[in-house]
């Protein structure tokens, strides 16, 4: 017999399901609406909800105090790349640790992931000494290969569970058929390791946009992407409300809409084979 | 050409030995089936045939020639998996055309061969269809046309039948066995069920543990088993073996006499015992007949439909040419 579910019950946990919803997100509603106040009205005692003078002031003032479309574009192009390069180098690791495992690829997928325990403050000194001996401080390059190795494991990992989820006599099935392993990876494996290669640079891409510790302390001007963006608005000039929140709506509007449409692809790639 | 030749193979796992010292010769042409219980090696066999797995020591040729280091693709073989192994995202088209796509065929031959695969087994109405809108039987063909465009030098069959239903089972060993007639290339079968292998070998080997117990034709196997093994994993229903004095009788340590070839008979019988489960199947009757003294249970096939029931006495004769006898080691001994 199906689960009865009661109407009552139904409409409880939707209730609660849309209140969890609406906390979680207050913050960027309430950064929006901010965004779109005079200074004074932004930090007005008791807050003000929708009864107040509405106002692109803050946008423009932004745009005219820095170069958004320089910003976004370094946040594009570190992110999009740090991804790209992550996955090529995570699609032959995650098929060499599902195919042929050793007796140490378990260990060594734990070891990856450790060094995601590890506070990124505490190699900010190496880093840099690093990064001035290469001269990539400021630089895209940098922040790319930075910022690629740090979601390495995690890409590793969520193609590790993808592939896994592929039978290993379809790949052997191609070694007979006279593929090279060039041939294997690129015609059988990565076509239908598909949604969950697309989940896992959507995911990448959202990780990488928003990581502000390596951005913020690696750049400076060339290289600064939309996080750099929003910090700059967290002055010590004093307190900005109106105009953080129109940087900060900035800065997220492009990867809040790319989640938003591609919200079926990540929630079914994070999924993938967990019903067969 | 395609002859097979293994030459004192072995294939360890770790510390394991799963296949100790081995040799066989795969003729051109032949079809041979091994055949075992799960977890004689068989399937490991073909795979290291296949080039899938390293072999441990010895040598494998490929028409004379050494193969024990190529790589899979290398060595002209051609597999048909127990999971079809169909490339999900390639319409059936695509699937049968890779292995062509990967020897860098021009797309002219390719389209030729692949239309000519697809009438063979009945596919040209699904070439555009995905695997997974095809039926069972469908996709074993697809996997079938895999093979066969490349003209391989031998088919590898990987228990090629035992996801399908019994009826399709029946209709796509026929299939295979024309096949076999037709392209008269050397086919490697590899089958737990060994009516399969009755029915389809030119040369059956028998394994157990690893190790060939007996090689022959399906005829060969039937009527002189060389041990207490083959006589009891060759022929349906099972050969009877009976221990004890009534071996002795015959000088061995056992005998065995096939359910077909112990006659029932209306009273006075040899032996004699009580019908326990009678299998009327019209053409014949099994009967699973008790309390004969002789072994715990003994099988009988008669012609026809014997109206014997449960509980019911059976006498029964054994016919005394058909009395296979084997030593204390289970060995045969010649009559």
């Amino acid at each position: 017999m199906a689960r009865a579910v009661t109407t009552n019950r139904k409409i409880i946990t939707t209730a609660v399901a849309w209140t969890i919803a609406l906390i979680l997100f207050f913050p960027i509603f309430w950064t929006i609406l901010t965004s779109f106040k005079t200074e004074a009205q932004a930090i007005n005692d008791p807050p003000l909800f929708f009864n107040f003078d509405w106002t692109l002031e803050n946008y423009a003032v932004v745009q005219e105090r820095s170069d958004y479309m320089k910003f976004l574009w370094n946040s594009i192009i570190i992110a999009g790349g740090s991804t790209i390069l992550g996955i090529l180098i995570a699609i032959p690791a995650a098929w060499s640790m599902a195919f042929v495992p050793s007796v140490r690829t378990k260990d060594i997928l734990l070891w990856m992931l450790s060094t995601k325990m590890l506070p990124a403050v505490g190699v900010l000194y190496p880093i840099s000494l690093i990064f001035v001996e290469f001269n990539l401080l400021d630089t895209r390059l940098g922040l790319i290969v930075v910022l690629m190795l740090i979601n390495l494991p995690i890409i590793v990992w969520m193609l590790y569970t993808y592939f896994r989820e592929i039978p290993g006599e379809i790949l052997e099935a191609a070694r007979m058929d006279g593929a090279t392993l060039r041939d294997e990876i690129l015609y059988v494996l990565t076509p239908m390791a598909v949604p969950g290669i697309a989940s896992t640079l959507l995911l990448n891409f959202i990780l990488a946009w928003n990581e502000a510790f390596w951005t913020l302390n690696l750049t400076a001007a060339n290289a600064a992407p939309l996080t750099a963006f929003i910090a700059s608005y967290s002055s010590p000039e004093g307190l900005f409300f109106a105009k953080l929140s129109a940087a900060s709506t900035m800065a997220i509007a492009p990867i809040l809409i790319l989640g938003w449409f591609s919200q079926k692809q990540l929630v079914r790639g994070l999924t993938f084979g967990a019903v067969k | 050409m395609g002859q097979i030749e293994l030459k004192q193979v072995t294939k360890s796992f770790g510390d394991v030995q799963v296949i100790p010292p081995l040799d066989l010769t795969i003729h051109d042409g032949e079809f041979t089936v091994f055949v075992g219980p799960s977890g004689c090696g068989k399937s490991t066999l073909l795979r290291l045939i296949a080039g899938l797995e390293d072999i441990t020591t010895g040598h494998i040729e490929i028409d004379g020639k050494d193969a024990t280091a190529l790589v899979p693709a290398k060595r002209g073989l051609a597999m048909v998996f127990q999971s079809y192994a169909l490339y999900p995202h390639m319409s059936v088209r695509k699937n049968i055309a890779f292995p062509l796509r990967m020897a860098k065929m021009d797309s002219a031959e390719i389209d030729k061969r692949v239309n000519a695969a697809a009438s063979v087994l009945n596919l040209t109405d699904y070439l555009d269809r995905r695997p997974g809108q095809l039926s069972g039987g469908q996709r074993q063909r697809v996997a079938i046309g895999r093979a066969i465009v490349r003209e391989p030098a031998a088919f590898l069959f990987d228990e090629p039948l035992s996801n399908l239903d019994a009826a399709l089972r029946v209709g796509m060993r026929l299939e295979i066995s024309e096949l076999h007639k037709r392209l008269e290339t050397t086919m490697v079968y590899v089958t737990h069920d060994q009516v399969e292998a009755m029915t389809m070998a030119d040369k059956i080997v028998v394994l157990q543990a690893g190790v060939i117990e007996q090689v022959g034709t399906p005829l060969e196997l039937y009527r002189a088993p060389r041990n207490t093994f083959v006589a009891g994993f060759i022929g349906s229903p099972r050969m009877n073996l009976i221990e004890g004095p009534e071996a002795a009788k015959h000088d061995a340590a056992t005998i065995g006499v096939r359910p077909e070839h112990i006659d029932v008979v209306e009273s006075g019988g040899q032996w004699q015992g009580t019908v326990g489960v009678a299998e009327h199947l019209g053409s014949d009757t099994f009967f699973h007949i008790h309390n004969t003294g002789l072994a715990e249970t003994l099988t009988v096939r008669a012609i026809g439909d014997v109206s014997l029931q449960h509980g019911d006495t059976i006498h029964l004769n054994p016919r005394a040419d058909e009395i296979h006898r084997f030593d204390a080691q289970g060995l045969r001994i010649a009559k």
